[in-house]
């Protein structure tokens, strides 16, 4: 049995009657030791910041693992009820300035598809009025210096200018938890986006 | 993009998904004039599909009261408007049902507003009508709304500009690689025609599928009229060692 897919459709300019959560940003608590944050913004092709979109990011726990049956390992601790409320899930509408911001754990690093390993990454949806279908990225974190040289994701792109946009950057005077991560969605750095 | 090899022993063997071709919208799509300055110009990367895109978050059901699905009581009375009734499921590309997953939906009102501060159109906004709704799937991948028909809406795309009644849809499916956002347009809408939205999905079958079928049966004598609409969200691929050249195209 082979059914057709229904096709896609932008989100609009109304995605926030339906979409946001007031607890959306926050894939752990506020405060949970161990958080991080990381905020950024949405740019269009002329560097204007897109006031509507909807960015959703899902990514590991601390020690790799998935809370889900395809994942054949388990799920590990900062699953576990009453382990602190680690969702995994993040999303986040942009505000008139184009920003986002998420709260969550730093993900650890995975067994690639076909041996390897994947450096510690989100992989985010960007939704937006003018995109007919949500666009994808990855967030590495840019103290993986060692993870990030093996990942076999990373590894494929060329040049490394390209590379650089699936990186975050540490937030300027912001601590050790505190990354930025922009997303261009035209233009001369646009963010490398994938077919997933 | 790595080759597809044998698993390695002690390598994980995770599920994969068929990728899409032809069915959804190119994000360069001109005629929509919102998309000249967003839909990315480079080709995406191909990304080969590992744990993070196989997984995908199972969450809903403790954000989610019977109540949320009922579009028509979330205001102190009866909002204005044809009552209607959603109804369908959601399958994969294999026909196998998507259970207990989340959909989420908005709408403008009877009269083509939305509840949004910037929505300037010159039409009455609906003290008893917000226009979100959501539910869970059972598990047979059912849902069921309740709300009013929503309104055909003038925009600034081009002269003369008018969106089809249209109702957004956000479903998560199981894996990260099926989270679907799409619209859900009305039989017979005289505005197809002028709509890049719309006519953004090539195929013209394929368009046909974001329009929900009037059923006589759905609908309730006295109350409601029923429109059904299933949503299909990416299926697997057969095996997990199915090499991405000999997936099904469609």
């Amino acid at each position: 049995m082979s059914l057709p897919l229904t096709p896609s459709q932008t989100v609009g300019p109304f995605l926030a009657i339906g979409l946001p959560w007031p607890d959306g940003p926050f894939v752990v608590p506020e405060g949970t030791p161990g958080a991080i944050t990381i905020t950024g913004r949405v740019l269009d092709g002329a560097g204007e910041p897109v006031p509507d979109a909807l960015i959703e990011t899902w990514q590991a726990a601390p020690d790799g693992s998935f809370a889900h049956p395809d994942d054949p390992r388990g799920p590990g601790a900062a699953w576990q009820p009453g382990a602190g409320g680690f969702r995994g899930f993040g999303r986040c509408p942009t505000d008139q300035d184009g920003r986002y911001r998420i709260i969550t754990l730093r993900p650890g690093a995975l067994p690639g598809p076909g041996g390897g390993t994947e450096a510690p990454h989100l992989d985010v949806s960007v939704f937006a009025r003018g995109l007919l279908d949500r666009v994808v990225t990855r967030i590495y974190l840019p103290d993986e210096h060692v993870a990030n040289a093996a990942d076999p994701v990373l590894a494929a792109i060329a040049p490394d200018d390209r590379r650089a946009t699936l990186l975050a950057v540490a937030e300027p005077g912001a601590g050790p938890a505190a990354f930025r991560f922009d997303i261009r969605l035209q233009g001369g750095r646009e963010t490398v986006f994938f077919d997933v | 993009m790595t080759t597809d090899v044998p698993a390695a022993p002690g390598e994980l063997i995770l599920p994969s998904y068929r990728r899409p071709a032809g069915v959804h919208p190119p994000l360069d799509s001109p005629a929509y004039r919102s998309s000249l300055l967003r839909a990315p110009k480079r080709p995406p990367v191909l990304l080969r599909q590992g744990l993070t895109e196989v997984t995908g978050p199972l969450l809903g059901a403790e954000r989610v009261t019977a109540a949320d699905a009922d579009l028509t009581a979330r205001g102190g009375g009866e909002p204005i408007g044809e009552r209607i009734i959603l109804t369908g499921r959601v399958l994969d590309s294999g026909g196998r049902p998507v259970p207990d997953t989340l959909i989420e939906i908005w709408q403008a009102n009877a009269a083509g507003r939305y509840a949004h501060g910037i929505d300037d159109h010159d039409a009455p906004l609906d003290p008893n009508f917000g226009g979100a709704g959501r539910c869970m799937t059972d598990s047979e991948g059912r849902y069921r709304f309740i709300t009013i028909k929503p309104g055909a809406y003038p925009w600034k795309n081009h002269r003369n500009a008018w969106r089809p009644a249209h109702v957004h849809f956000s479903l998560f499916g199981r894996a990260f690689t099926q989270r679907l956002i799409t619209q859900m347009y009305f039989p017979g809408d005289p505005l197809f025609a002028q709509d890049p939205v719309y006519n953004s999905v090539p195929d013209p079958r394929a368009r046909e599928r974001m329009v929900a079928r009037f059923d006589l049966g759905i609908t309730q004598p006295e109350w409601a009229l029923g429109y059904q609409w299933d949503i299909v969200l990416r299926g697997r691929a057969a095996t997990a060692f199915e090499p991405e050249e000999g997936e099904e195209r469609r």
